[in-house]
């Protein structure tokens, strides 16, 4: 009996591993491979390996060398630019938004929930004409700053909703006590309710930061010349150029951003989980 | 005649009713207010009442286009008016209302003390609604505007005007036949899409947590670094680089992993159905380690007393998973897991970064791949067929509101029944 599960036991730990282990090769394969392309000498993936027989930095030099169609600097601290300013602008209109839809009980509340959990749904860039004659109207073509502005408000409608859930689930009496002592409406948010979101504040920091990183449809719509670009238009096109696609200075660039991004992940993904626990649970 | 009513009727005109209640301060503050209201937004309010209606009469002076988006911002512009109407209007009937009842009015002071308290929410999330207003429901109005113009390549300033046509562009998805063959291939493939995708990576994301967060499983901190880096390199970073190493000549996954096997090639990029399945997998890799983090939150939540008295009735392994686990993670996710889907729906980046909706089908405007986001993107983009791509966004509005609303419904119920 005791045998019996003994190597019961012993056979699921096998498997377990097992999986683990095949799992980790299928995940770190892709991105070995990138950090062997990236190295690699030559524009074509023909002869690429994963541990180059003539490594070369020639890549990541020219990511830097300033030729006209490939600013990889500047798309860099463009990307910088865009998704800091969308995090901090998204973090301080939804904290805002949601403490007065989780604290105060006002006409037209209920409706604008509903709108927002409307709004939410449909993806923005489906009304990409629209922002396109938006951006000529007001002359804006080019402009991060419109850019940063169309992001954060693609931001506010979902993240909303987990802060207000999140700040439902603090009790009222601590606002009422507070009250009693005569702090004001806006000294609670900012010294009681904001201290006590804190793991939601990162998950919208974490949502406004890497929302414009992932964006390709809005910034290409209202990006037009190449030292405005941000990452993801300028990598894609250096991939997708028809006279000289380069997938290896790609996997030069593509390391330079995922590296720094990843670790910061990696070492702040504790403070997001039990954000975004919580925000599952209370919806 | 009562107060109230006088003051009302008087009212018509915003400041006159408040003075004829001697509210003298306020009075002019409406009156003021409604002056520059109309000083500042005359022009516009007239130029895009009748740009909304006519779309422009002569060319090349009039762009169809500019003309609808001044007409939105006319109408959100007259719907603020109304409300401050409206508040003019009731302010006077209520102070009437005092005074019919021979009680005091309130003072000035008394009047902005109330405004700040009652005005508090409203002033912490105006600016919001501001940036919603303007980056969010303006495009959106506009979008659903068009979808019942006639604006595509031919009807496009500066040389053509564009017109209203009504319900004529729903009407062409549905009986023009290459339209509408290509709207119910490309539905039937986005649903597929959405519900296998995102299936694959919610059970995957799930079943990996539990494997890792096994009691006795070595180097916990190790897989649980690996099995999130999917989710901390950046989505696009990945999909392009994915998009190198399924490609048919010299991607890597030809070339070195099936090789390696003894298997031909497979073209990943110019069959459909192999296209598809590239997708799904590539999903299933991008999209389990959020759910993984989320379910070992959940998991390191469940108390270890109900494994011990599961374990001390006899349950096996799987008992426990299927009467304690799976329902605790159900309960705890549900809204987390539909939003997967929804996700998914609109899942634009993989599709179109990794092979442009690809391949091609001939005759049709959408590739293999495509759905319906990403149809509607090229239809704007590539195809210039703006008010079908405007009509399909209705739709496609319509179908996800639909069936998120009834989901949200269904957990809800759930969790009260739970």
């Amino acid at each position: 009996m005791l045998k019996d599960m003994k190597k019961q036991k012993f056979f699921r730990l096998l498997i377990t591993h097992g999986i683990l282990i095949f799992m980790t090769v299928i995940i770190i394969y892709p991105l070995i491979w990138t950090v062997g392309a990236s190295f690699n000498p030559g524009n074509s993936l023909i002869s690429t390996s994963i541990i180059p027989k003539n490594p070369t930095l020639d890549h990541y030099r020219e990511l830097f060398a300033g030729k006209e169609s490939l600013q990889y600097g500047a798309w860099y601290l463009n990307s910088l630019k865009i998704s800091i300013f969308t995090m901090l602008g998204s973090v301080i209109s939804v904290s805002f938004t949601a403490y007065a839809f989780s604290r105060f009980r006002f006409k037209g509340r209920q409706h604008a929930l509903t709108l927002f959990l409307l709004l939410q749904m449909i993806p923005q860039f489906s009304a990409l004409i629209a922002l396109f004659v938006l951006a000529q109207i007001l002359g804006m073509m080019n402009s991060h700053w419109l850019l940063i502005l169309l992001y954060i408000g693609g931001q506010i409608p979902m993240n909303t909703y987990l802060m207000k859930g999140y700040m439902d689930s603090i009790p009222m009496d601590l606002d009422e006590s507070a009250k009693i002592d005569g702090a004001s409406n806006t000294r609670i948010f900012l010294q009681i309710i904001m201290p006590l979101s804190r793991p939601m504040i990162a998950v919208v920091a974490m949502n406004g930061f890497t929302g414009p990183l992932g964006d390709f449809v809005l910034s290409s719509t209202i990006l037009r010349t190449p030292e405005a670009y941000t990452l993801p238009i300028g990598l894609y096109n250096l991939v997708n150029d028809v006279m000289g696609a380069s997938y290896t200075t790609f996997a030069a660039g593509a390391i330079l951003i995922s590296i720094p991004i990843a670790i910061i992940f990696i070492l702040l993904q504790k403070n997001f989980v039990s954000g975004l626990t919580a925000g599952g649970t209370k919806g | 005649m009562q107060h109230r009513k006088t003051a009302l009727l008087l009212s018509i005109i915003p400041g006159l009713g408040q003075f004829y209640n001697k509210q003298w301060i306020k009075g002019l503050f409406f009156l003021l207010l409604a002056v520059s209201f109309f000083a500042v937004f005359g022009d516009l309010l007239n130029m895009g009442f009748w740009g909304l209606f006519t779309l422009g009469t002569e060319v090349p002076r009039d762009n169809s286009i500019f003309l609808l988006a001044e007409g939105i911002i006319a109408v959100i512009v007259t719907i603020f008016g109304l409300a401050f109407y409206y508040i003019n209007l009731r302010d006077a009937y209520k102070n009437g209302q005092l005074r019919d009842n021979n009680q005091r009015l309130h003072s000035l002071k008394e009047d902005y003390r109330n405004l700040i308290e009652q005005g508090y929410p409203y002033v912490i999330s105006g600016p919001s609604l501001f940036i919603l207003i303007f980056a969010v429901i303006f495009p959106i109005l506009f979008s659903f505007a068009l979808a019942f113009t006639n604006y595509d390549l031919y009807h496009s300033p500066p040389a053509n005007l564009a017109d209203w046509v009504g319900l004529e562009t729903f009407f062409e998805i549905f009986t023009v036949d290459i339209w509408r063959s290509t709207f119910f291939d490309v539905l039937a493939w986005t649903v597929i899409w959405t519900l296998v995708a995102s299936t694959l990576q919610v059970s995957l994301g799930v079943f990996l947590a539990v494997l890792v967060n096994q009691k006795d499983v070595k180097f916990t901190k190790f897989y649980r670094t690996v099995l999130v880096l999917p989710w901390a390199v950046p989505g696009f970073v990945t999909i392009l680089i994915f998009a190198g190493l399924f490609n048919d000549s010299f991607g890597a996954i030809n070339n070195d992993i099936l090789a390696a096997f003894g298997i031909g090639s497979i073209p990943w990029l110019t069959d459909e159905n192999w296209t598809r399945v590239a997708l799904i997998l590539m999903q299933g890799w991008l999209g389990f380690p959020y759910i993984f983090l989320v379910t070992t939150g959940v998991l390191q939540s469940i108390p270890d007393d109900l494994y011990e008295a599961a374990t001390i009735d006899g349950a096996s392994v799987f008992a426990k998973f299927r009467h304690i686990t799976m329902p605790m993670i159900l309960i705890a996710m549900a809204p987390i897991i539909i939003t997967q889907y929804t996700f998914n729906f609109n899942n634009f980046n993989i599709i179109y970064l990794f092979n442009g909706g690809g391949p091609a089908v001939p005759g049709s405007t959408a590739g293999g791949t495509d759905i319906l986001v990403s149809w509607i993107y090229k239809l704007t983009m590539q195809s210039s067929q703006y008010s079908l791509a405007a009509a399909l966004t209705i739709l496609l509005s319509v179908f996800v509101i639909t069936i998120a609303l009834w989901q949200f419904r269904r957990t809800n119920s759930f969790k009260e029944g739970a």
